[in-house]
């Protein structure tokens, strides 16, 4: 997390350390984080190093080193309330009302660059000045972003809205479209224009020599980034799910202890923790999900109805899918009439072991089968008015184009057996 | 299992126990360990890899209850290791899988390796004995979870098999793994098919092997479509 890296904001001012100021820069921060580190007003700092530019460009040097070198930081805040804009109570940034300060440094800004270009101007080699300029602004404009970029990184994102978030881009591309044109005029003007397909082919050949020469390097460190990435990823899932597994384990360890008389509980407990480890361990892979989701496959349909019979009635329930189908309304139904062909099994025939549910998926149609161990069960030998099996399971199924069947299994118990075609088989 | 607790006075099967957690070894030997009830007599015990092929090939055991999950390798590793003492014409080393994991690729893994079925841990103690027996008979053992797999493995290699033979199950043998699937034991199944246990047992063998021998690529398929591999 890069909260670990960020700098302590300013907390400890016995260690002052120079950092490029990120708030209320105009370029770099550099002046303002000078400022803040001799603890001058920032004005001032801006005005030598606008003196320095002056002075043949003098300026430009010193400022772009601080640049390089300094890291950006949250220091430098000394004179506050300096920044171009103002965060108005709403969370917008907007204009702030210029003082008298930056409306000086301003036109000194102006002036100065006239100074300067008239200087050059009248130089000689004057025809170097725009390509250059074009070009330092180009790489300003990169740098600068790239700074955003990284202070970025330190703050929660904000949630923008898509133009918001296209700014940056627009920037680097201006920025490097601004070095590109600087560069070929550059190349313009100084050679004539029947030199450029040699001058071209020259810079190609570098280009490409560089790109050989640091391709490997530079491939081998974009493999370390991901690989670093992933494993890091790696460990905050096992520490998620560490962390969850040992709340939900001890809450669970805890209660048993305290039903400690009841076996019916302890095992329903230990029914429950084990299941949602499973889920834990051995859900697959980026479905995420959370168990409050409703299901919308068939498989996890019915695996979460079992499991909810079984919290309800303490009796395990050993459930098998083969195969999967999203759910529509007809297997919705099916779902139904399983869940209480479960019911009953866990309640009428619960003391045999567990309740089994098989659930295949076929091409045409779905299965599902719901066993118990109990005494047995004799639709015929249930009075007619008890519309329990009859309705909620057989006519549920009917109702809807499936069928159900209730039989006595030859080794002793009941087995519901619901089959439902399919909507797109 | 009455019967087969009869019969097991008889009966005398030599295992190890390979699972890393000491615990549990000593529940299943506290559980199956008593050899004049059980016929069962735990001559050793393995909780890695290494240690597991060190154990099994000085006391060459009839089974070996292999669990899936083991430093070193996994089960997948000791069954590889131990490929000559499996297919050893006199007196075979067999193993039955032995797991808590609800993971298909683990268990389908340990059975191509070679294991002759595979019980949950859950399973009780006659229930761990009977299946001992039957896999030192040379049977296959298959839970209802297992076959739940195999059933889910050889759905979707129905499209242009390699081998006709190989990587289909016949409609009685998937029949037969439905029936393991929905709780039935064999002699249900028997009764259910109005067929002899015999047949049953002959039934699931077949299945076994052709999922031990079936072909790679369509089980690999089968994988890849549940992103195991």
């Amino acid at each position: 997390m890069p909260v670990a890296t960020r700098p302590s904001e300013a907390e400890e001012p016995a260690v002052r350390k120079l950092y490029r100021s990120a708030d209320g820069r105009l370029l770099g921060g550099v002046a303002r984080g000078l400022a803040g580190h001799l603890g001058l007003p920032v004005i001032w700092v801006r005005l030598v190093f606008l003196l320095l530019f002056m002075a043949d460009g003098l300026g430009a040097l010193p400022y772009a080193v601080f640049w390089i070198v300094v890291p950006l930081g949250v220091g430098g805040r000394g004179a506050q309330g300096r920044t171009l804009f103002e965060v108005s109570p709403d969370g917008r940034r907007r204009l702030r009302k210029p003082d008298k300060g930056q409306l000086l440094a301003l036109g000194a800004l102006f002036v100065g660059g006239a100074i300067f270009v008239d200087n050059l101007e009248r130089n000689s080699s004057n025809r170097y000045v725009v390509p250059i300029l074009l070009i330092g602004a180009g790489v300003v404009l990169v740098w600068r972003q790239a700074d955003n970029a990284r202070r970025a990184s330190w703050t929660p994102p904000a949630s923008g809205a898509g133009p918001r978030r296209l700014i940056p881009l627009v920037r680097v591309l201006a920025g490097v479209g601004l070095a590109v044109t600087g560069l070929t005029v550059f190349v313009v003007v100084r050679g004539s224009a029947a030199q450029l397909g040699s001058v071209l082919t020259a810079v190609i050949a570098v280009v490409a020599g560089v790109a050989l020469l640091a391709g490997p390097w530079l491939v081998r460190m974009t493999q370390d980034l991901s690989e670093e990435r992933t494993m890091r990823i790696r460990a905050q899932e096992r520490a998620e799910v560490a962390a969850h597994v040992h709340d939900s384990v001890l809450h669970t360890l805890t209660l048993i202890q305290r039903n400690a008389e009841d076996p019916g509980e302890v095992r329903r407990l230990a029914r429950a923790q084990e299941r949602e480890l499973r889920n834990w361990l051995y859900r697959p892979e980026g479905t995420g999900k959370d168990d409050e989701e409703e299901p919308d496959s068939l498989a996890e349909a019915v695996k979460r109805t079992a499991a909810e019979v079984e919290d309800k009635h303490g009796v395990p329930v050993e459930v098998v899918v083969v195969g999967d189908c999203p759910l529509d309304e007809r297997l919705t139904a099916q779902m139904q009439a399983a869940r209480e062909a479960m019911v009953n099994a866990a309640k009428y025939g619960g003391s045999g072991g567990a309740v089994q549910v098989f659930a295949e998926v076929e091409p045409r149609s779905v299965f599902v089968s719901v066993r118990d161990r109990g005494p047995g069960f004799d639709l015929d030998a249930v009075p007619g008015d008890r519309m329990g099996v009859r309705e909620s399971i057989i006519g549920r199924m009917q109702r809807n184009g499936g069928t159900a069947r209730l039989r006595a299994v030859p080794g002793g118990g009941t087995e519901v057996e619901l089959e439902m075609e399919r909507a797109d088989g | 299992m009455t019967e087969a607790a009869e019969e097991t006075a008889e009966r005398r099967v030599r295992v190890v126990l390979v699972d890393d957690h000491r615990m549990f070894r000593a529940g299943v030997q506290a559980e199956i360990g008593q050899t004049a009830a059980t016929g069962v007599e735990v001559v050793g015990e393995a909780a890695d890899v290494d240690q597991a092929v060190t154990v099994i090939t000085a006391t060459r055991p009839e089974v070996v209850l292999l669990d899936v999950h083991l430093p070193g390798g996994g089960g997948v590793e000791v069954l590889r290791r131990c490929a000559t003492l499996m297919a050893a014409a006199q007196h075979p080393v067999r193993f039955l899988a032995l797991s808590v994991s609800d993971a298909a690729e683990d268990v389908i893994g340990v059975i191509r390796g070679g294991a002759r079925g595979y019980v949950t841990k859950t399973i009780t103690g006659t229930d761990l004995v009977d299946s001992i027996f039957r896999v030192q008979e040379g049977d296959a053992v298959f839970s209802p979870r297992l076959a739940g797999f195999v059933l889910d493995a050889f759905a979707s290699t129905d499209a242009v098999p390699v081998d006709e033979d190989l990587d289909r199950l016949t409609q009685r043998e998937r029949e037969v793994l439905r029936l393991i699937a929905r709780g039935y034991a064999y002699k249900e199944i028997a009764k259910q098919l109005f067929i002899s246990v015999k047949t049953v047992e002959s039934h699931v063998s077949a299945v076994l092997r052709k999922l031990q021998l079936s072909n790679r690529h369509e089980l690999t398929r089968w994988a890849t479509a549940r992103r195991l591999v």
